[in-house]
């Protein structure tokens, strides 16, 4: 994408190439911009995320590293804390487990152990989610975790324009952010403004207006929060479906709007449900919207199992659009509205 | 004054206080208590009604005769014709 | 029993040569021996077993060629018998270990209070709003729960759905939490009645009382013998009312029921009640009445006679503490120091709260009624 793009006209892109568009536009306005990651070089990324930047960048700004995510996120951290601007790919969220400590101990405390004197303008993209028949241990959505963490931000791009946005206004954060990618939409085609630019990560986005029920969701789970609003339509329920965009910290203004309105909220999170995401949500709008609520708060979230891998089991396992419906219509008991 | 014309009073009188008879078919001969629930009050203001309308006294213990259509009639015509000869 | 596999020693390995085997049959192996040495096509290796035990049988001999999985040996774990001939070791015999008490946890203590219907946060709120009662809506939410649709459809209703729904939260609300109990007794209304009858014969016909009035006096008059029938249960003790406020049941004649109030009776002459009553049944049967006249009865009087039931057996009205009802009237032969005479007699029953009243003074009010009615002049 061109910088002298014409503003009002668009172009047939997918969520991996917005990603890789926005690479690259970071890579070529800041020559601290660089990306490191497994894969991420020579072989274009474990998604085609980096496809063809090692080419264009060279192999100082595109760096293939070794099997360790202790060692490369804990050298991203060093990189920033020496005045680069990593992004540090961590193939997927699974994997992040190994480098939990540095995310966690490290890149989260710096700021606040030196009282100031040093930040981590790190960020680190994560593929996430299931979908794939990749099994139990390649399957999780860990986001909720890292969203508990103080001193990181948690975003979830789920459109195009996040996808191409996000990423600058990351970049620009004197402190960590980490971007989590549902693995299941860098294939999702759509048209994006040729103009396409960053996008504030600070607020959850209302994607369908509506008025008897709040559907709160993000990431890989808008797509089906999407369907399930145009099934409910079709009975006579008019969902808002909201989208957080951002985990850490959450927009609770937006949220709380919607459902003092709606009256109902539904969250829905491939996550577990357990001490989760979904939990958090469904506590603040029970903590700042008690009176306005005239049903239960519902959660739908994968099966407390570990992610199947047969395919009709892990898709059974996860939030499906038949799933929110049932959930929202059981918010209304027998009457019809 | 005929019977017909008794008969009018007579009935405006009821649906005043039965605004739901307006129209229907009266049973002359079955009592005002059994066929629209006439209460003490109710029958009360009925002869308080039919007594302005016909100007004549109607005595308590006459109120027995004037339970159905008929005998309120019957009772009204004789009461009429007593008063006019008086 | 357990079996020792051909180890899978390689991604692509599908089948190893057995080249030697390192242990006999009967003897005692530990975990991390080497028990056989495979070719494969990436060369030979030590195999390490995983487990103790005694090897029982070998099934494949040095030198063949089996697929990866084949049962290369059995084992016996301790205590097992044996497929070959062996010594049988006299298995020892081990008390299995005893399973740990575990304190019992007490279950969660039962809520003791008693929740009523659910409500949700935002339909109380608009309950409040519009001043709906919410005993008198039904809930269409999950689990019957009430919700904000439930309440505003209540409050939109007029006339007599809205009415009938008045009456049903109420009724209910007074058999669940009213602890009623009933007295009746026979009246001789012969002397009131020949009194009415008399007074009236004198009187144009826009002066006559109806029986009603009398005894509704009667029953004001003894209220004052009998204060604690007089006045409101609130929360959760009896308030008394100085005045006598009688709340008349009057049917309407598009169905329903309402009891407005008529103010001050004990201290009423009879005229002045009448004229009041017969105002007050007019004015509600065409829809005249203010709210005071509703909210003020401190006790209902319902009289059913004219409909032909002898005895009444009535609902209190919440909040009030007591209901006094009236049959129709019949001749009934009467005895009368000693000989028979027929009488026109009249059921007066009471209904009171036995939070704030007992029988006794629930018979002593009907008593002093049926006094009363023996000398209607002095009411």
């Amino acid at each position: 994408m061109s910088s002298a793009a014409k503003p009002g006209t668009t172009v047939k892109t997918t969520y991996r190439e917005a990603i890789r568009a926005a690479l690259r536009e970071a890579m070529q306005q800041d020559s601290r911009v660089f990306l490191m990651g497994e894969d991420v070089g020579r072989y274009g990324g474990c998604y085609a995320v980096s496809k063809g930047l090692l080419e264009e960048f060279g192999p100082e700004r595109i760096r293939d590293t070794p099997l360790s995510e202790s060692a490369f996120v804990g050298a991203g951290i060093g990189a920033a804390l020496g005045g680069m601007r990593p992004i540090v790919e961590v193939m997927t969220v699974n994997f992040s487990l190994l480098c939990m400590d540095q995310i966690i101990n490290n890149a989260a405390t710096i700021r606040h152990m030196s009282g100031g004197q040093f930040s981590v303008p790190l960020v680190i993209r994560m593929a996430t989610g299931a979908g794939r028949q990749l099994a139990a241990q390649h399957s999780h959505s860990l986001e909720g975790c890292y969203a508990h963490i103080p001193g990181i931000r948690v975003v979830a791009p789920a459109t195009l324009e996040d996808a191409r946005g996000m990423l600058a206004t990351a970049l620009a954060d004197p402190d960590p952010v980490l971007i989590f990618e549902h693995a299941m939409l860098y294939n999702m085609e759509g048209e994006l403004p040729t103009d396409a630019g960053a996008v504030d990560i600070d607020h959850a986005a209302v994607r369908r207006p509506g008025n008897d029920v709040s559907l709160i969701t993000y990431g890989g789970s808008l797509g089906k929060t999407l369907s399930a609003a145009d099934m409910l339509a079709v009975e006579g329920i008019d969902a808002e479906v909201i989208d957080l965009r951002t985990l850490r910290p959450l927009d609770d203004d937006t949220i709380l709007t919607s459902v003092r309105k709606t009256q109902r909220a539904v969250i829905i999170d491939e996550g577990w449900r357990s001490v989760s995401l979904s939990a958090e949500v469904a506590a603040r709008i029970a903590e700042h919207a008690f009176y306005d609520l005239d049903a239960p708060i519902a959660r739908v979230c994968s099966a407390e199992v570990p992610i199947p891998y047969p395919k009709h089991l892990e898709q059974a396992a996860l939030p499906q659009p038949d799933t929110i419906v049932a959930t929202v219509k059981s918010l209304f008991g027998e009457s019809n509205v | 004054m005929t019977q017909g014309e008794i008969k009018d009073i007579v009935l405006k009188e009821l649906v005043s206080i039965a605004p739901e008879l307006e129209g229907e078919e009266i049973d002359p001969d079955l009592d005002f208590r059994d066929q629209f629930d006439f209460d003490s009050i109710d029958f009360l203001n009925f002869a308080i009604g039919v007594h302005e309308k016909l100007e004549i006294d109607i005595p308590e213990v006459d109120y027995p005769k004037m339970s159905s259509l008929t005998g309120c009639i019957a009772y009204l015509e004789s009461r009429l014709s007593t008063t006019a000869k008086e | 029993m357990s079996e020792f596999l051909m180890p899978s020693l390689g991604a692509d390995m599908e089948s190893g040569i057995l080249v030697e085997w390192m242990v006999k049959p009967g003897e005692r192996i530990h975990r991390g021996d080497t028990v056989a040495v495979v070719e494969t096509v990436k060369g030979i290796i030590d195999i390490e077993i995983y487990q103790d035990g005694v090897i029982d049988e070998l099934r494949v001999q040095p030198g063949e060629k089996v697929p990866v999985g084949t049962v290369l040996a059995t084992l016996i774990g301790e205590g097992e018998e044996m497929a070959v001939q062996q010594e049988p070791k006299a298995p020892e015999e081990k008390a299995p270990p005893e399973k740990p008490e575990l304190a019992p946890i007490p279950p969660p203590a039962e809520p003791t209070r008693r929740h009523g219907p659910r409500i949700s946060p935002a339909a109380r709120r608009r309950a409040a709003a519009l001043h709906v009662d919410l005993e008198a809506v039904i809930g269409t939410g999950p689990d019957g729960a009430i919700t904000v649709q439930d309440v505003e459809q209540v409050s939109a209703e007029t006339g007599p759905a809205a009415m009938r729904r008045a009456i049903a939260a109420a009724m209910t609300r007074s058999k669940r939490e009213i602890p009623h109990y009933y007295l009746g007794t026979t009246v001789d209304l012969s002397y009131t009645l020949t009194w009415l009858e008399r007074q009236n014969a004198e009187r144009p016909i826009t002066e006559r009382m109806v029986y009603a009035v009398p005894l509704i006096k009667a029953v004001a008059l003894a209220l004052g013998k009998v204060p604690d029938l007089n006045g409101f249960w609130v929360k959760d003790h009896f308030e008394m009312s100085e005045s006598v406020h009688v709340g008349v049941a009057i049917s309407l004649r598009q169905g329903g029921l309402v009891a407005p109030a008529l103010h001050d009776v004990q201290s009423k002459d009879l005229d002045t009640l009448m004229q009041e009553f017969h105002d007050l049944v007019n004015r509600t049967r065409t829809g005249h009445i203010s709210l005071s006249e509703f909210t003020k009865p401190t006790i209902t009087f319902t009289s059913l006679g004219e409909q032909g039931v002898e005895i009444t057996y009535p609902i209190i009205y919440p909040p009030q503490v007591a209901i006094v009802g009236f049959g129709s009237i019949i001749e009934r032969p009467w005895s009368i120091e000693g000989h028979i005479e027929s009488r026109r007699v009249i059921k007066a029953t009471l209904a009171a709260d036995h939070r704030v009243s007992d029988g006794h003074s629930g018979a002593v009010f009907l008593n002093t009624v049926n006094k009363l009615l023996q000398k209607p002049e002095a009411l």
